[in-house]
C-alpha cells in the first residue's frame, strides 16, 4: 500500500514545485502587497460598514437569536482563546471561589457600581440556550445564565451620551489585556447577558469564570471572558489602539462581528 | 425535432451576430473576477477550521463528514471514513520560502498567501457585496430586458428527453452546433446558465448569510431552510466547488468552440457563426 502511495506523493510534490517555478511566486507576492496597501484595506473595510449599517437599518434591531433546547446542546462546549488567565491575582481569586471578584461599572454613568458575584446572582436572571459561532467557522450550543446587561446599565443610570459599552477582562494575551466593546443596540438587547453559569453549572475557568459576556448576534471573539469592568463611553478613540477590541487592534478583525 | 433548422446558403460568408448585450458582458467579467476572489479568500477562511459538519453545531470534538488534515508527515483529505493522501497540495505543502505548512489549502490558492483570517474575511465580505449587488442587477435586467425570454427560456420542444439526450450525445462527441444553430444556446447550455444565475449563486449568498449570527436572528427561516449554520457552511463549500466545476466545463467549451471568437464576443458582443461543414457528413 505504501509503495503505491509514495510515488504519487512525490509526483504531487513535484507538480507543486513546477507551479511555483512557473513564475507564480512574484504574482503571489504582488497579491499580498495589494492586500497590505492602506487604500485597499480602507476600501475592503467598507464591507464591514455595509454589513453593520444594513443589519441595523433594514433588520429588526431587537430580533432574538434562536434559542435551542437541552436536546440540542453540544456534547462538549469547546473553549477558545485564553483557557486560564496568567498571574497570581487570578489564581488567588479562583482558589477563593471568586468570592472577592468585583465587576466595576464606570464611565458615563450617574451611579458607578462595584458588584460582587453575590450581587450579580441576586439580580433577576435570564437563561438561554444559544449557538456560539467562532470567527474560525465552528459552532457550539450551550446554555447560559446571568443578568441582562441592560439591568446593570439601568442600575448604574447610564447617561444618554454613552454610545458604546467597553468590556474589561482579566486575561492577557501577549502584553495586552483583553477587551471588547459593542454599541448600545447590542448592549441593551434582551439576550445580552453577563453569564456566570454554563449548562446549569458554575462557569468553568476555560469558558471565562467567574463572569463572561454573551452577545448572541455576534461572533465568539466579542464574547469577552473574565469580566472585571464595564465602561460606558462616547467614543472608542483612545481605548486600546482605538479599534474597539483586542483582536480588532491586533489583527484587524471586524469590530462589527454580526456576520 | 419540432422545427427544421433555418436554411443557410452553404457558400455565404460567415455571418456575424450581436450575441451579448453590454449588461451581459459587463456582468460576466465583473462576476469572473468577483468569484475568483471569493473562492480564494473563502479557502483562506476554510483554513481557519478545515472541517465540515451537518446540523446546527459542530466543533473539533464533533463528527466532521469532511476534513482536511495532516499526520506527522503527510497531508490528507477525509470524506466520512475514507482518507485520501494529498501531501504536497492539501493538508501538508511547501510554501514559497521552502517551509512546510500544514494549513488545509496551499498559499497559491488563498488570499492572502499566508494564514491571515482577518484579511481573508475582509476580501470575502467586501466581494460578497459586489456579488450580491451585481447579481441582483443582472437578474432584474435579464427579466425585464428580455434576456431570459429570448435566450434562456427553455422551449417546450427542448424539454423532450430525446432532444436533451441528443444534446448530451453531441457534447460527448464534441460535435458543436455550426451555422445558424450556433446562434442560439443549446439545452444543456441554457440549463447550465440558469443553474448558475438562479440556483448556485443565490444558494451561495443565502448559505453565506446563514453563517452570520446577526442574519440568523433577523431571518431565522434561514436556519430552517438549510438545516442549521453548520449545514449551511457545508452547502456553501459544496456549491462553491460546483461553481468551480462549472468554470472548468465552461472554459473547456470555450476552447472547443473557438476561444478567440468566444472571448471576442464576450468583449465586443459580436460573434461569428462557425460556418456549416462543406461535406455535411
Amino acid at each position: 500500500m505504501t509503495g503505491l502511495i509514495l510515488p504519487r506523493r512525490r509526483l504531487i510534490a513535484r507538480a507543486g514545485g513546477v507551479v511555483a517555478a512557473a513564475g507564480a511566486l512574484p504574482l503571489l507576492a504582488g497579491c499580498d502587497a495589494i492586500n497590505e496597501a492602506p487604500a485597499v484595506r480602507k476600501i475592503l473595510s467598507m464591507g464591514e460598514e455595509m454589513n453593520r449599517a444594513s443589519q441595523r437599518a433594514l433588520m429588526n434591531r431587537g430580533a432574538l437569536a434562536r434559542e435551542f433546547t437541552v436536546a440540542d446542546l453540544s456534547p462538549v462546549f469547546r473553549s477558545n482563546g485564553t483557557s486560564l488567565p496568567d498571574g497570581e491575582d487570578y489564581a488567588a481569586q479562583a482558589r477563593a471561589g471568586f468570592a472577592n471578584w468585583r465587576l466595576a461599572v464606570t464611565g458615563l454613568v450617574a451611579r458607578p457600581l462595584s458588584l460582587s458575584m453575590a450581587d450579580i446572582r441576586a439580580m433577576p436572571q435570564r437563561t438561554q440556550i444559544t449557538r456560539h459561532d467562532c470567527v474560525e467557522g465552528w459552532s457550539a450550543i450551550g446554555g447560559w445564565t446571568g443578568p441582562q446587561l441592560r439591568r446593570i446599565l439601568e442600575a448604574a443610570k447610564v447617561r444618554n451620551s454613552a454610545r458604546y459599552i467597553v468590556f474589561r477582562c482579566a486575561d492577557r494575551i501577549g502584553d495586552a489585556l483583553y477587551y471588547e466593546s459593542c454599541d448600545m443596540v447590542d448592549a441593551l438587547h434582551p439576550q445580552t447577558i453577563l453569564a456566570w453559569a454554563l449548562n446549569g453549572e458554575i462557569l468553568p475557568i476555560a469558558n471565562g469564570a467567574p463572569l463572561r459576556l454573551r452577545i448572541e448576534r455576534q461572533l465568539g471573539y466579542k464574547h469577552a471572558k473574565y469580566l472585571t469592568g464595564i465602561e460606558a463611553v462616547a467614543s472608542l478613540d483612545g481605548i486600546g489602539a482605538g479599534k474597539g477590541g483586542f483582536w480588532e487592534d491586533q489583527v484587524d478583525y471586524e469590530w462589527y462581528a454580526g456576520i | 425535432m419540432a422545427e427544421p433548422d433555418p436554411p443557410v446558403a452553404a457558400s455565404s460568408p460567415p455571418a456575424r451576430i450581436y450575441r451579448h448585450r453590454l449588461p451581459t458582458r459587463a456582468w460576466h467579467w465583473v462576476n469572473a473576477v468577483t468569484l475568483l476572489i471569493l473562492l480564494m479568500s473563502g479557502l483562506m477562511i476554510f483554513n481557519a477550521h478545515p472541517r465540515l459538519y451537518w446540523g446546527q453545531y459542530g466543533a473539533n470534538l464533533d463528527h466532521a463528514w469532511f476534513a482536511i488534515g495532516a499526520t506527522p508527515d503527510t497531508g490528507y483529505i477525509r470524506f466520512g471514513e475514507t482518507r485520501i493522501e494529498t501531501t504536497g497540495v492539501l493538508g501538508r505543502w511547501t510554501d514559497g520560502q521552502g517551509a512546510e505548512q500544514t494549513w488545509a489549502f496551499p498559499g497559491w490558492a488563498t488570499i492572502p498567501t499566508t494564514y491571515d483570517l482577518a484579511s481573508g474575511r475582509r476580501w470575502h465580505l467586501f466581494f460578497a457585496w459586489v456579488l450580491s449587488i451585481s447579481l441582483s442587477l443582472y437578474m432584474v435586467w435579464s427579466l425585464i430586458g428580455g434576456h431570459i425570454r429570448r435566450n434562456l427560456h427553455v422551449r417546450r420542444a427542448e424539454w423532450s428527453p430525446r432532444h436533451i439526450w441528443q444534446d448530451i450525445k453531441d457534447h460527448a462527441r464534441l460535435r458543436l452546433p455550426r451555422g445558424q444553430a450556433a446562434a442560439r444556446y443549446g439545452i444543456l447550455q441554457k440549463l447550465s446558465y440558469i443553474g448558475v444565475i438562479f440556483v448556485l449563486l443565490p444558494l451561495m449568498i443565502l448559505t453565506g448569510l446563514t453563517m452570520s449570527p446577526g442574519m440568523d436572528a433577523a431571518w431565522p427561516w434561514l436556519l430552517d431552510v438549510f438545516g442549521g449554520r453548520q449545514s449551511a457552511r457545508s452547502i456553501h463549500f459544496i456549491a462553491a466547488w460546483t461553481l468551480v466545476l462549472f468554470f472548468l466545463v465552461h472554459i473547456a467549451m470555450v476552447f472547443l468552440a473557438g476561444p478567440l471568437n468566444e472571448v471576442r464576443s464576450m468583449v465586443s458582443g459580436w460573434f461569428t457563426l462557425p460556418p456549416e461543414k462543406e461535406d455535411g457528413a
